[in-house]
């Protein structure tokens, strides 16, 4: 009788549809690509600005571009997804305990999104939309 | 009592014979109750007696007959056969080597647990004079669930991060360190750091969480390891930010 296990290799590029919890996972990771370009967008405006009236108009000008306001839609849907699945996975990094209780998980999570809801406004108030 | 014709297909490996590890299909009649590892013994007792897996409490509490039910990590004991149609596809738990059949090497996890040093080490010694430890309800709250745990591996078998980086302490080694870590007993913390703050540690986690949605226990190994990054991380910033608050 011999000792010999049998490794089995897990496909690296492949494993995430092995099962459709790991399909959310990738897809909750996924997302913050969008959210990464955002930001590089963002960048991209500040540096326009920074060069000139003309050059900031011509980058508001593309803005409106249909590519330009798929990219939004896509972005703004990812980065929907990306927030609430994070918001959703705060009851289990900061749980709170009163006395020999702990607080619903419901009542973090949506701590989180009432704090979202709330800095959303203040930044439209600041953007003089109201 | 209702009977039904369940239908096995099985992982075979023979590391006496085999190269590689194939399907086995077995065909054995079962009361609708049964739970798999019920199916599994019928098979080992009826049909073929060469057969290996490993089982004891048949309860759900030794953490033993864990494997790959249709894909998912489970207590054989714990799958009732009701919950399946067709074909039940039976493999030993993922990412662990295969010893024989449904049989894996646990060696790797075992080695892991030991390294996150899960039992008390308390500030100072105490004699058996000083009598009882005591601790309030609201203390064994803090670490309660952890303590669940039954060592049987599902956790690692769900974990893609250990599959992929077998280097990776896991789930069930580093919840055990937080469950000590959280106990008011126990003043381990900074030696168990040493491992679980590393990049094999809690580090390695990217938060897949299926650790938790496979546990039988109903431990939250992925809420343990969240807490010991948001805690690690605040250590370094003290550290690094508050050096004269680190101490």
């Amino acid at each position: 009788m011999s000792r010999r296990p049998l490794v089995r290799e897990v496909p690296p590029t492949s494993w995430f549809f092995r099962h459709p919890r790991y399909l959310r996972y990738m897809a909750r990771e996924v997302t913050c690509i969008f959210i990464g370009a955002y930001c590089v967008l963002l960048v991209v405006g500040l540096q326009r600005l920074a060069a000139g009236q003309a050059s900031y108009e011509a980058f508001l000008a593309a803005l409106r571009s249909p590519a330009s306001i798929v990219f939004h839609a896509l972005a703004l849907v990812a980065a929907v997804y990306h927030a609430a699945t994070w918001f959703n996975a705060t009851q289990k990094a900061m749980p709170v305990q009163v006395g020999e209780d702990f607080l619903p998980g419901t009542v973090i999570s949506g701590a989180h999104y009432v704090a979202w809801v709330v800095l959303s406004f203040v930044v439209l108030f600041l953007a003089g939309v109201f | 009592m209702k009977q039904r014709l369940v239908q096995l297909e099985v992982l075979r490996y023979n590391p006496d014979t085999d190269s590689e590890a194939s399907f086995q299909r077995y065909e054995v009649v079962c009361q609708d109750e049964w739970v798999v590892l019920d199916a599994l013994n019928k098979v080992k007792e009826s049909i073929d007696p060469t057969l290996n897996y490993r089982w004891s409490c048949h309860m759900a509490v030794c953490g033993s007959c864990g494997m790959m039910i249709n894909g998912e990590p489970k207590l054989a004991c714990h799958a009732f056969l009701r919950d399946y149609e067709g074909v039940i596809r039976i493999e030993p738990l993922a990412h662990f080597p295969i010893e024989r059949d449904l049989v894996t090497a646990p060696d790797d996890f075992m080695e892991k647990l030991k390294r996150v040093k899960p039992y008390l080490i308390p500030q100072q010694k105490r004699s058996l004079d000083e009598g009882e430890n005591r601790q309030t309800p609201a203390q064994l709250m803090k670490f309660r669930q952890y303590s669940m745990c039954i060592n049987c591996m599902l956790c690692y078998a769900a974990c893609p991060e250990y599959g992929l980086t077998p280097k990776f302490i896991g789930p069930a080694a580093l919840t055990l360190a937080h469950r000590y870590n959280q106990d008011s007993r126990d003043a381990g913390r900074a030696e168990r750091q040493e491992v679980a703050a590393t990049h094999e540690g809690v580090w390695e986690c990217t938060f897949v969480g299926a650790c938790s949605e496979v546990c039988p226990a109903h431990v939250d190994p992925a809420s343990a390891l969240q807490q010991m990054k948001i805690s690690s991380s605040i250590d370094w910033l003290k550290e690094h930010l508050m050096p004269w608050g680190s101490k």
